[in-house]
């Protein structure tokens, strides 16, 4: 019993809540009585131990209920497929069936009437062919909305302007996109789209115009980063007649194209870059050529007007040159990490597609109206 | 050789992403759900692709992710606290270390831990969290071994912060200072259960 009104006298000298006259007596005793003192001493160091002993349970108990809210919200994800796309995207996949029953049933009534007007009407070629136009123009119409409802989701500013488009490749699994800087000539912003048509805001970095390279940074909420890169970066020389490849977007969906190293140096001896035999359209440009192991070589660029089938690659030794070029100066180049290993060698080449085709994006340059 | 664009714009970003980092961790050190949240939401994706992609689990990484939390909170709330990196590269680095460490324990420790983003060095801390670990652990077990009701009428005092009349009320007590009194009486016997654990040192 003395012990607890002892250590209640304790807690209340420590809380400062005794009066002054008992401060002074119980400091009094304090200084005449060691194992008093050394009780308050250790009462002390107790009640902070119990103190932040209770904020740990407190605060782990906070987190729990987060992780159940988060859980709950989709914001994070236990199993199953982790989501990659932004909730306009979802909208628009939500309501992509509607528009497409919706237009479909437009399609049908378009077609019913062509029907009883060609029934009608006397047979001739001339109506068959009207028909087909009509039915081409409601397949318009049906794309029209797709395209309206691509147009709502944009994250574009409404005032921009399409400058010019190509590819580009992750370079940092962190959201760092190169591409050439050709294809943002003249442009202050741009976006990139990825294979499942999600589209993100991309800010410009850096753009090297003398060695036509230019470095993108995914700035979106809505973009995961990837763990790590399906494919490195070669550094090592190449042998002509080494098997290359690339990805693209020549059109609205990515494009794979093979080819050759045809020559250790690019239009009128240019050391930076490789020729390859391989058809390269416009759109190509600023997507990745990798070798047989998926390791990247180069940055496809250009090809030769005048011969068929000759396309150019800036090597990808310069990828590291420009970065070690801009370190120093440039914050925000500082955090890309280039990695030489490739995860997808050995593999088998739709294999090797299938598992970098998220990492290759189409970009779109734009510029304010 | 090139040009920097637009480099103005960058620097300005940089300067207000800080600002709120610092404004996330004074919300973390004083318990606020919303900027926990907030840490949570930003973070957590990361470090579960980050364990995934290492053999482990989904509960590993929620175990992991909250414990670099609870560091990333008590150093937070220390005084000599200063943010030396980005709060995303700060958390990213306790849960790598203490993956590995994990890794080590269950004998399945390889060098290829597969990871390319940037670290900092947390050694330290995650000694200074280890060893509060210890000492809540034996608190821990001081409390479990106090039996009932002196057990929950700590907790309910100390961890939910009630009052004696509302503690009373609950556990039945005729009043306030009866409650009070027993609650002494507790406290004395887990003090005692404590030190006797924390002097040898384990």
């Amino acid at each position: 019993m003395e012990d607890s009104i002892l250590i209640q006298a304790i807690e209340r000298y420590l809380e400062g809540t005794m009066l002054p006259a008992e401060k002074a007596y119980f400091e009094e005793l304090r200084k005449n009585t060691p194992e008093i003192d050394q009780m308050v001493v250790e009462h002390n160091m107790f009640l902070h131990q119990m103190d932040s002993y209770s904020d740990q349970r407190n605060v782990k108990h906070v987190l729990h209920d987060i992780h159940t809210k988060l859980l709950e919200r989709g914001d994070i994800n236990e199993g199953g497929e982790l989501s990659t796309k932004g909730r306009v995207i979802q909208l628009y996949n939500k309501y992509k069936k509607v528009t497409a029953i919706a237009a479909t049933v437009g399609g049908v009534i378009a077609l019913v009437i062509s029907g009883l007007t060609l029934y009608l009407s006397p047979a001739s070629n001339n109506q068959i062919q009207e028909l087909k136009r009509e039915v081409e123009s409601v397949k318009r119409n049906q794309q029209y909305q797709g395209a309206k409802l691509k147009e709502v989701d944009s994250k574009l500013p409404k005032n921009a302007i399409l400058t010019g488009g190509g590819s580009g490749f992750l370079i940092d699994a962190k959201g760092y996109i190169i591409t050439n800087a050709h294809v943002l000539k003249g442009s202050s912003f741009a976006n990139v789209i990825n294979n499942n048509h999600d589209e993100f805001k991309a800010k410009i970095i850096y753009r090297d115009e003398v060695r036509d390279l230019a470095i993108l940074k995914i700035d979106d909420e809505d973009y995961t980063a990837l763990k790590t890169l399906p494919y490195g970066f070669r550094k090592s020389d190449l042998d002509l007649g080494e098997e290359v490849f690339t990805l693209g977007y020549p059109r609205n969906d990515i494009t794979y194209n093979k080819g050759d190293l045809s020559a250790k140096t690019g239009f009128n001896g240019d050391s930076t870059r490789w020729q390859l035999e391989m058809n390269a359209n416009p759109g190509n440009s600023g997507g990745p050529v990798l070798d047989k192991n998926g390791e990247v070589i180069g940055v496809l660029s250009t090809r030769e007007k005048e011969a068929e089938g000759v396309a150019f690659a800036i090597k990808s030794k310069n990828i590291f040159k420009l970065i070690d070029e801009v370190k120093d100066t440039d914050t925000s180049v500082q955090k890309i990490r280039i990695v030489s290993h490739s995860s997808m060698k050995g593999a088998e080449r739709s294999s090797q597609i299938k598992q970098m085709e998220n990492c290759v994006f189409l970009v779109q340059a734009f510029n304010k109206k | 050789m090139g040009y920097f664009y637009p480099s103005s714009s960058i620097k300005q970003e940089i300067v207000k992403a800080e600002f709120t980092e610092q404004a996330l961790l004074k919300g973390l050190a004083n318990n606020d759900s919303k900027a926990i949240e907030a840490l949570y939401k930003d973070n957590f994706n990361m470090v579960q692709a980050f364990i995934l992609n290492n053999n482990g689990s989904y509960d590993d990484a929620r175990d992991i992710f909250q414990e670099a939390m609870i560091a990333l909170y008590e150093k937070a709330k220390s005084d000599s606290f200063v943010l030396t990196s980005k709060i995303n590269t700060y958390v990213y680095s306790i849960c790598r270390r203490l993956w590995l460490k994990r890794l080590q324990q269950i004998g399945r420790y390889s060098n290829q831990i597969d990871s390319f983003e940037e670290t900092v060095a947390v050694e330290e801390d995650l000694e200074i969290h280890e060893k509060r670990n210890a000492e809540f652990a034996i608190m821990d077990r001081a409390l479990n071994s106090l039996g009932e009701p002196c057990k929950s009428l700590l907790e309910g005092y100390y961890v939910k912060k009630l009052d004696m009349q509302q503690l009373a009320k609950e556990f039945g007590y005729t009043n306030a200072d009866n409650a009070k009194n027993q609650k002494y009486k507790c406290l004395i016997r887990l003090k005692k259960l404590f030190f006797a654990q924390y002097n040898i040192g384990e």
